[in-house]
């Protein structure tokens, strides 16, 4: 940093600089400025002030996932993008939107609603028809901007049917740390010209430069939902239960599991869209399925999509939440693992997710003490590293899960790997040396400390 | 080192019959599926491992010679075009599907299986492998990763990144690494995204966990017949305004069909102006109700003649016609340029009339046969080979069809690749400071730059070299691997 010329330099470089409050801190880290820029243009003009004053800057948008992550090494200015709130081109015909990153996801949804599309990503509201997410330890209220969900590679229930944002992201501009700005891929949904970058930013966690705009495929609004609820006393018969539904050919969007502590009942719900007749038709062949004791419903049981579903896990900031991925065959060995883990370390996690698709969510209360949270997580990793693959031969990838721990209070934060052991680090870090190489683009908060 | 004197190292990481020195022999590989561009290898390796590819690499890093990967050949843009003063390492070898896991709807296999094997072997357990690029009985997934292959079907179920969750690859300096760990969601960088789709430039892929897709309760297939590409092209934007996502929508216009016809008799509707084929899958209550929908969309849209057909046979004559149109189109001309360029759907009638302009005022005939669902257009341009003159023309033509893509806000190449075919169009879709920023990437993976050099990127810096600014000599262009210009 060099002192008092900065904010001069800021200021010559955008019209919305203001010096840093409380409310601006990082995971713990206070900025010294905080800047909104406008334009691609402006975003550039500061990015390249800052790398001359040698600034290491966080982006951010809505802040609900702010807390995110490591903590940033360095913070010296924090740069909004909520003032890139423009819907750039809904080609409704082509299923296609542009859009500014610091527009939200909400009033993205309504935008597309009214031409009957969606971008089908489970964020703010959920599926249609009034199911509800909660935002996990979310720093803030609010409806998370397109550019965040973008940059966290975040997604909920229906990742099963419709993927992640990497998967629905055909084209994205950005600014690297020196104020180049860059584009690639396109807003046609088939185009395999150039490298495609946008699968590098999405989930980059704000590491590789700012995300100024995007361009997603849609998807049309299904003409019906329905859900087919089940519980279940033990986890075994829970697991055969996704496994039965995620095997059938009735084409289901989401498979939730629930179980908010270790010998609580099991709740397993399947959401189903697409044409009113066929919905009932297949909601009553899936609760064959689903065996005995099942419900339909039109509208999401209360826990769907919520990654803290425990009676007793506290406020959202006192909250540890850990996400887990695994090959889906391995969903009884993966709860095994954290049950084992968790009766080490006396504590009992709610779990929650998406379990079709390989993803759950350990929720440890404000009660459980940082050091027993540490312990979980070291063996919980542990015990993931050494599940027996669900077939025949050890040529598969070496290692085929992984927990990363999604945010956490300060105190558990501190005394553990955020992100644990992660493959081709070496590779990652090449990069982050080309994309950045002052380091300065959110430096600490990912992987391996990049 | 020259490549010749490799060839003992590399008899010893392959053994005899894994390495190629005959001249005679060499020239088999001088191309693959885009035959304008030829280029025998200095050397050809087979390796049957991941050990030995990563041995083989290694050695190619150490004495600076570059090294292009090929799978089965039939990349359409040239990317597994030979070096000539290089190493060509074909995976054909490496055919091995490792595994199968149904619950987890994963299977891992080796570069050098083909596509349509990875679906038989995964039928019994209900399911298939979504990405069907139309060469899918011999290409292999090795060369579908380099390439994101589409195929018809990518308009619902999607390309091939969609469908590839980790990748085992040797590095361009010669280390064997996992990229994602098969989740699709392994913590890091998506590697395993931006690695597939680089056209074999970023490291040679060993092994590939890809995701497996149930297979649908009840699959149909409507073909309409319309007066013209354009009523064809209305129904297309009405089918998908309506919300409907059939699993293909493919489109031939009259030329291709004649070609068709006399090929393989698919019997279309006699005179039609163009064919439409919309394939629904999904669950049985969804597609009765999308199919009686399209039908009814078609008739508003002109259509002249609707067949439908839900059972395997039948649904293969309807297929017939489109899945011969390329080889058909042969049997009419001496030779003809596929072309793969892509714009927004609603863009479709008015591309497609600009085209028929184009040849017409050209006098060069242009076949039409292409992917209408994503806008993903396949021109053929015909021309006679024996004619400098024609061969020039249907280049010309060739051309001016992605730049009609690249007005209308689309792409140079929707599923074939960029390769050696079409770097030269790179800048007309992307500025200076993208394609850098993309090199970027390039350079993280291979500084040295000797993993398939000189394909889509048109004269790229040198890593490590500042735009504008000459510190001397590069080290690679010092020691002869590279020039600069």
């Amino acid at each position: 940093m060099t002192g008092a010329s900065v904010p001069g330099a800021l200021a010559r470089a955008c019209r919305a600089v203001r010096p840093a409050g409380p409310r601006d801190a990082v995971a713990g880290v206070m900025p010294a400025w905080v800047a909104s820029p406008d334009s691609a243009d402006e975003a550039s003009a500061l990015l390249a002030a800052a790398t001359e004053h040698e600034l290491a800057v966080v982006p951010r948008g809505s802040g609900t996932r702010i807390a995110w992550g490591a903590p940033p090494s360095r913070c010296d200015l924090v740069l909004d993008t909520l003032r890139l709130d423009r819907v750039l081109e809904h080609a409704a015909g082509d299923l296609v939107v542009r859009v500014q990153a610091g527009v939200t996801m909400r009033r993205l949804a309504e935008v597309l609603a009214a031409a009957g599309q969606q971008l089908a990503l489970d964020e703010p509201a959920g599926p249609p028809n009034g199911a509800r997410v909660a935002l996990p330890n979310g720093a803030r209220a609010g409806s998370p901007t397109v550019g965040g969900m973008l940059a966290t590679g975040a997604a909920g229930p229906r990742r099963l049917r419709y993927g992640t944002p990497r998967d629905l992201v055909i084209g994205i501009t950005v600014v690297r740390s020196d104020g180049t700005v860059a584009k690639s891929g396109g807003k046609v949904v088939k185009n395999v010209a150039g490298y495609d970058l946008g699968k590098l930013y999405a989930g980059s966690y704000g590491t590789l430069g700012l995300i100024t705009e995007a361009t997603f495929r849609l998807h049309p609004l299904p003409a019906a939902t329905g859900f087919v609820t089940a519980g279940y006393a033990g986890t075994p018969a829970a697991t055969r239960a996704v496994a039965a539904a995620a095997a059938s050919d009735l084409a289901p969007a989401a498979i939730e599991i629930d179980r908010p502590g270790r010998d609580a009942m099991v709740r397993v719900a399947v959401l189903l869209e697409g044409d009113p007749a066929g919905v009932s038709e297949r909601a009553a062949q899936m609760r064959g399925v689903l065996g005995a004791g099942t419900a339909t419903s039109d509208t999401a049981p209360p826990w769907w999509g919520a990654v803290s579903p425990g009676e007793h896990t506290g406020s959202p900031a006192e909250r540890t939440v850990i996400r887990i991925s695994f090959w889906a065959g391995a969903l009884p060995g993966v709860l095994d693992a954290i049950d084992t883990s968790a009766s080490a370390a006396g504590l009992d996690p709610a779990v929650a997710g998406s379990a079709a698709a390989g993803v759950l969510h350990a929720v440890l209360g404000a009660g459980a003490a940082p050091d027993a949270v540490a312990q979980f997580l070291a063996d919980l990793r542990e015990a993931l590293a050494g599940l027996e693959p669900g077939f025949a031969g050890g040529e598969g990838p070496p290692a085929r899960a992984s927990a990363v721990v999604v945010s956490a209070p300060a105190a558990v934060r501190d005394i553990v790997d955020v992100w644990g052991p992660v493959p081709a680090l070496s590779l990652m870090r090449a990069l982050k040396d080309q994309f950045d190489p002052g380091h300065v683009m959110s430096p600490g908060r990912f992987a391996g400390g990049i | 080192m020259t490549v010749q004197a490799m060839v003992p190292r590399m008899t010893e990481i392959c053994g005899r019959d894994g390495v190629v020195t005959d001249p005679a022999e060499l020239r088999t590989y001088e191309c693959d599926g885009l035959t304008s561009h030829r280029s025998a290898p200095a050397l050809v390796v087979l390796p049957e491992t991941a050990e030995q590819v990563a041995a083989i690499v290694t050695e190619c890093a150490r004495a600076g010679v570059p090294f292009v990967a090929r799978g089965s050949g039939t990349g359409l843009s040239g990317g597994a075009l030979p070096h000539a003063d290089g190493v060509l390492i074909v995976t054909s070898r490496m055919r091995k599907i490792i595994a199968i896991d149904p619950v987890s709807q994963r299977a891992i296999v080796e570069p050098g299986v083909t596509n349509l094997a990875v679906s038989t072997a995964a039928r019994p357990y209900g399911y298939f492998y979504a990405p069907d690029p139309s060469s899918q009985v011999v290409c292999s997934v090795g060369g579908n990763v380099a390439e994101n292959s589409g195929g018809a079907h990518c308009l619902k179920h999607g390309f091939t990144v969609h469908h590839v969750t980790g990748l085992q690859i040797v590095t361009p300096a010669g280390e064997l690494t996992w990229l994602g760990d098969g989740t699709g969601a392994a913590p890091g960088y998506d590697l395993v995204g931006a690695f597939t789709g680089s056209e074999g430039t970023l490291g040679i892929v060993t092994k590939i966990v890809v995701k497996l897709t149930r297979i649908p309760q009840v699959i149909t297939t409507l073909l309409a017949a319309f007066e013209t590409t354009g009523a064809g092209g209305a129904a297309v934007s009405a089918i998908i305004g309506a919300g409907i996502l059939p699993a293909a929508i493919e489109m031939m216009d009259a030329l291709a069909i004649e070609a068709a016809e006399a090929a393989v008799a698919c019997h279309y509707p006699p005179g039609a102006g163009a064919v439409l084929i919309v394939e629904l899958d999904g669950p049985e209550a969804d597609v009765r109700r999308d199919s009686a929908a399209v039908r009814e969309l078609c008739r508003q849209a002109g259509c002249t003649e609707i067949r439908e057909a839900d059972d395997p046979a039948e649904r293969a004559v309807i297929w017939a016609g489109r899945k011969s149109a390329f080889a058909a189109v042969g049997r009419i001309c001496s030779a003809y340029i596929v072309q793969d360029g892509v714009v927004p759907r609603t863009a479709l009638g008015e591309v497609l009339d600009k085209i028929a302009a184009l040849a017409e005022a050209s006098g060069v005939r242009v076949a039409n046969v292409f992917h209408a669902g994503d806008g993903n257009l396949h021109p053929l341009v015909l021309y006679n080979d024996a004619s400098p003159r024609e061969a020039a023309a249907a280049e010309e033509v060739s051309g001016a069809i992605l730049d009609l893509c690249i007005q209308h806000g689309g792409s140079i190449t929707g599923e074939h690749g960029v390769g050696m075919d079409k770097s030269r169009y790179m800048p007309k879709m992307f500025s200076a400071d993208d394609l850098a920023t993309m090199q970027l990437l390039r350079c993280a993976f291979d500084p040295a730059g000797l993993c398939n050099p000189g394909k889509i990127f048109p004269t790229p810096r040198l890593c490590g070299e500042v735009p504008g600014v000459r510190r001397g000599v590069h080290p690679l262009a010092a020691s002869g691997q590279a020039e600069q210009f």
